[in-house]
């Protein structure tokens, strides 16, 4: 018995003896049940309760949040951080290849994103391919292993492309390629996710088949695994999300129209530019949209992008998210947000949920994070002033009621950092002058 | 809301904030008053006046009084600042960032003085009325390519043609400094084999020496053209140097790295030039040095990841606020077309992590228009300069903050753009 509990996880063995930990005296924005001035109580890393008068039991952790803003950690629904790899883009459909067998923890981008806000990402296979591979959401758990990154009972995920992207290598071979590769156009794009999924749901015949048939007691031989057509299977059972990166109101509409003939839902719509054309269309569809703050003219399929996209889709009875797609955006999402409020006019609360409760329902992690509520896991960022102002800077995140970024220690431990590194470099260079043969030294090396 | 009245009616002529097409095209005369006036060369006035006549401002003061039968646009709740100058851009150069045939920014060749940004500016592109819609007024278009890439532009976001919009054609002379350059690629996928340190410097190395071979050769033009012996020849790439040897056109010397920001000191010591700094990220490495040459920055986007992947998360951030400190004068660019119209946003997060508020605004205005040597003409809300402004209903480093009228040259430009015609469209479907 001693044994095992000596050899239990480290970080169980912590949650379990950690003391219950209260933020005080800050302005709470739950983003769900409206802003008050008070306290957050955290036991177990979850939020155990939001109040006014909040006593603070026995033995707990304080912080002090006094002139401070305390919102949810920032969710964002499109990241490739934290991945060795983006993109499959040899075939069309790359529906075998995930991130998750390529995450890696040590990426810096992680700890950029916490001290910008943000808890969670959906990390996506790239743009190459009609159907691209498999996703995964994380919390950003900086220093914790690959499998620590994943965000426990979050649904899986799918990229789909539509547009340039995945027909760029049809029409010529750009990005070191040598060979053509189908599809060329945005009909070809249609083609290939529609032969993918009469495919699909020809596998998903031939297992019901076997089931139903080895239910009965009949000895039958397996099909053959298909680890592409699996996860498209997946799809059309509802248990894998399409997260579809578009562009222009034909393909976004061309998608929702071949996700109903398949009998499967999109949910969310990636970058989706001209989303505010057909937002009627997707809102009908209940596709969530999952877009860019105001970039615009990079591309000819973003040359009608406007900044007024979100404002536009949010009018129109659609659930939609601000995303970064880049490490840099990513690290001041709450800035993004905020130019919703100036183009298309939403409210505070509207624009703070475009960067956290509306990502959260997107991903179908709601339930856990996106909102500061009891129950919730307490991933909480705390700025030094309203989030939605451009002179406020991220202070302290916490997730599973941990502290994963706390700006005073990352100013105290520069100084030592930098100590570590001229040590480290000094060392490199003796080390350097001892293998090297003397004649074979450059000067001022 | 901004309201256009004449007196002694005072009754606004237009409600809405898209008002400024009723005055497109009409007259640069006008007397505003009742707003929060910053001048940036001083104090701010609370219930200001500004006269302006004939686009120049004819006055500025808390007690001025407006001529009769002149135009009055009221002001009140309103703040005035002088219009945003982008110290770099592409605006008018580039259109769609991925069609090469909508781009004008990289010749061929690396020896390129004699190209001249001004000509190449599209007075038609859509970004234009989408960046000053956020209060920019005036831009810097930058040509640029390894090498002497050409003259940049000092361009009004204004005018019928370019001849209209240009206030400089040669603003400065823009050289990208040499580096050693071993690839690298955010995509591993498509990333080309890195060449080998060694390869990468003997290239450097040989960069650097064409390029002081070549302003040694337009030295000795310099010194031909002046004897103007039978015989000589005229040269257009060393006709566009002559400005830059005789210290009158300064050179723009992109450099990010600490090592190429010292090789660009060095060149412009031995070349006996006037140097600008471009982007400059490691310039805090270097401020001494910045400051005792009086050598100004134009500062990359403050919203940059860090350079390498041990600096403080931060350092773009703090960086603006150091080289205050540091006494090193800047202005700030975006490098960009499509986000220029956020100028005002790097700003406000070097704000947030320590550069004073006011100095944000004077890298977007008055330091600005020192550095392209037009103080003279914008950069501030004074008497004898062009009525460039800018009237919000805020503080402009503030997102949620509304641009009600942009004025160049004292004429109200069209407030509308594609974004907002869009916007207007969609919203009215169906």
């Amino acid at each position: 018995m001693k044994r095992a509990l000596a050899l239990a996880p480290l970080t169980a063995l912590w949650l379990a003896a950690a003391p219950p930990l209260v933020i005080q005296n800050g302005t709470i924005l739950t983003v769900t049940k409206g802003t008050l001035h008070g306290s957050v109580l955290i036991r177990d890393g979850k939020i155990v309760q939001v109040g006014e008068n909040i006593k603070v039991p026995s033995g707990a952790t304080v912080i002090n949040a006094a002139g401070q803003f305390v919102m949810p950690g920032i969710i964002d629904c499109h990241s490739h951080i934290a991945a060795e790899s983006i993109n499959e883009g040899s075939v069309s459909v790359s529906s075998m290849v995930g991130i998750q067998d390529v995450l890696n923890p040590e990426d810096i981008a992680i700890y950029r994103a916490l001290a910008g806000g943000v808890t969670t990402a959906n990390v996506l296979h790239g743009s190459a391919n009609a159907i691209g591979g498999k996703c995964s959401v994380i919390k950003m758990r900086w220093g914790k292993s690959a499998d620590e990154l994943l965000f426990a009972g979050s649904k899986p995920g799918i990229k789909f492309a539509l547009g340039e992207n995945p027909k760029r290598r049809g029409g010529g071979t750009a990005f070191g390629a040598t060979t053509l590769r189908y599809p060329a156009t945005r009909m070809g794009v249609e083609d290939v996710i529609r032969e993918a999924f009469t495919e699909a749901r020809a596998y998903q015949a031939s297992w019901k088949l076997y089931d139903a048939r080895k239910a009965k007691g009949e000895l039958v031989i397996p099909p053959a695994r298909d680890l592409k057509l699996e996860p498209l299977v997946e799809v059309l059972e509802g248990q894998r999300l399409v997260h579809a990166h578009c562009y222009r109101q034909d393909e976004i509409l061309m998608l929702l129209r071949v996700a109903d003939e398949f009998g499967f839902k999109i949910r969310t719509l990636q970058h989706v530019l001209e989303g505010y054309k057909v937002a009627k269309e997707i809102a009908a569809h209940g596709a969530g949209a999952s877009t860019f703050s105001d970039w615009w003219a990079y591309k000819v399929e973003a040359y009608d992008a406007i900044p007024y996209n979100a404002a536009i889709m949010t009018r129109k009875g659609v659930l939609v998210s601000i995303n970064s797609d880049s490490d840099e955006l990513m690290r001041h999402l709450n800035n993004e947000a905020a130019k919703t409020m100036k183009y298309g006019g939403l409210t505070e609360t509207e624009a703070l949920s475009l960067i956290t409760i509306n990502p959260a329902k997107q991903l179908m992690i709601n339930s856990q994070v996106g909102s500061i509520e009891a129950g919730k896991d307490a991933d909480i960022t705390i700025f030094d002033g309203h989030p939605l102002s451009n002179f406020s800077k991220v202070i302290m995140v916490l997730i599973d009621g941990q502290i994963y970024f706390d700006r005073e220690k990352d100013l105290s431990q520069r100084p030592v950092r930098e100590n570590r590194r001229k040590e480290l470099i000094s060392k490199a260079a003796e080390e350097q002058k001892r293998s090297a043969p003397a004649s074979s030294r450059r000067p001022g090396l | 809301m901004i309201r256009f009245c004449r007196l002694p009616s005072l009754i606004a002529i237009a409600g809405s904030l898209w008002a400024g097409s009723l005055w497109a095209g009409s007259n640069d005369t006008f007397f505003l008053r009742g707003a929060t006036v910053h001048p940036v060369s001083g104090p701010e006035i609370p219930n200001g006046s500004i006269l302006v006549r004939d686009g120049k401002i004819i006055g500025v003061g808390a007690t001025l009084s407006a001529p009769k039968d002149i135009r009055i646009v009221e002001g009140r709740g309103l703040h005035v600042y002088p219009g945003l100058i982008d110290s770099a851009t592409e605006i008018g150069l580039s259109e769609i960032g991925a069609v090469r045939e909508t781009s004008d920014i990289t010749e061929i060749g690396k020896l390129n003085p004699q190209l001249r940004a001004s000509v190449a500016v599209n007075p038609s592109s859509e970004h234009i009325p989408v960046t000053r819609a956020n209060g920019i007024t005036a831009v810097i278009s930058l040509p640029d390519g390894e090498g002497l890439a050409g003259q940049a532009s000092l361009m009004h976001l204004d005018g019928w043609t370019t001849e209209e919009m240009e206030v400089s054609r040669t603003a400065a002379m823009h050289l990208r400094m040499p580096v050693i350059q071993t690839a690298h690629s955010r995509f591993p996928e498509v990333a080309s084999s890195p060449v080998p340190f060694a390869e990468a410097r003997k290239t450097y190395e040989k960069q650097l020496q064409e390029l002081n071979e070549f302003f040694e050769s337009a030295r000795r033009y310099q010194k031909a053209r002046a004897a103007a012996n039978p015989g000589f020849r005229p040269d257009l790439k060393f006709e566009a140097m002559l400005p830059v040897l005789e210290g009158k056109v300064p050179l723009l010397i992109t450099a990010v790295r600490e090592r190429a920001i010292r090789d660009a000191l060095e060149f412009a010591d031995k070349q006996k030039i006037k140097m600008i700094l471009a982007e400059g990220n490691e310039a805090w490495k270097v401020a001494p040095e910045l400051k005792a040459r009086n050598i100004p920055v134009i500062l990359g986007e403050t919203l940059a990841l860090p350079l390498d992947e041990d600096d403080p998360y931060d350092k773009p951030f703090t960086t603006p606020g150091e080289l205050y400190k540091a006494g090193v004068v800047f202005a700030f660019g975006t490098y960009n077309v499509s986000a220029s119209r956020n100028l005002p946003y790097q700003a406000a997060t070097a704000v947030a992590f320590g550069l004073p508020h006011d100095e944000a605004i004077r890298a977007m205005t008055v330091n600005a228009a020192r550095i392209w040597g037009v103080a003279d003409k914008m950069g501030s809300i004074e008497e004898g300069k062009w009525a460039d402004l800018m009237i919000t209903d805020g503080d402009p480093l503030q997102t949620q903050t509304q641009v009600k009228q942009v004025f160049i040259k004292g004429k109200a430009v069209d407030m509308e753009n594609k974004h907002h015609r869009l916007y207007e469209k969609y919203l009215a479907r169906p």
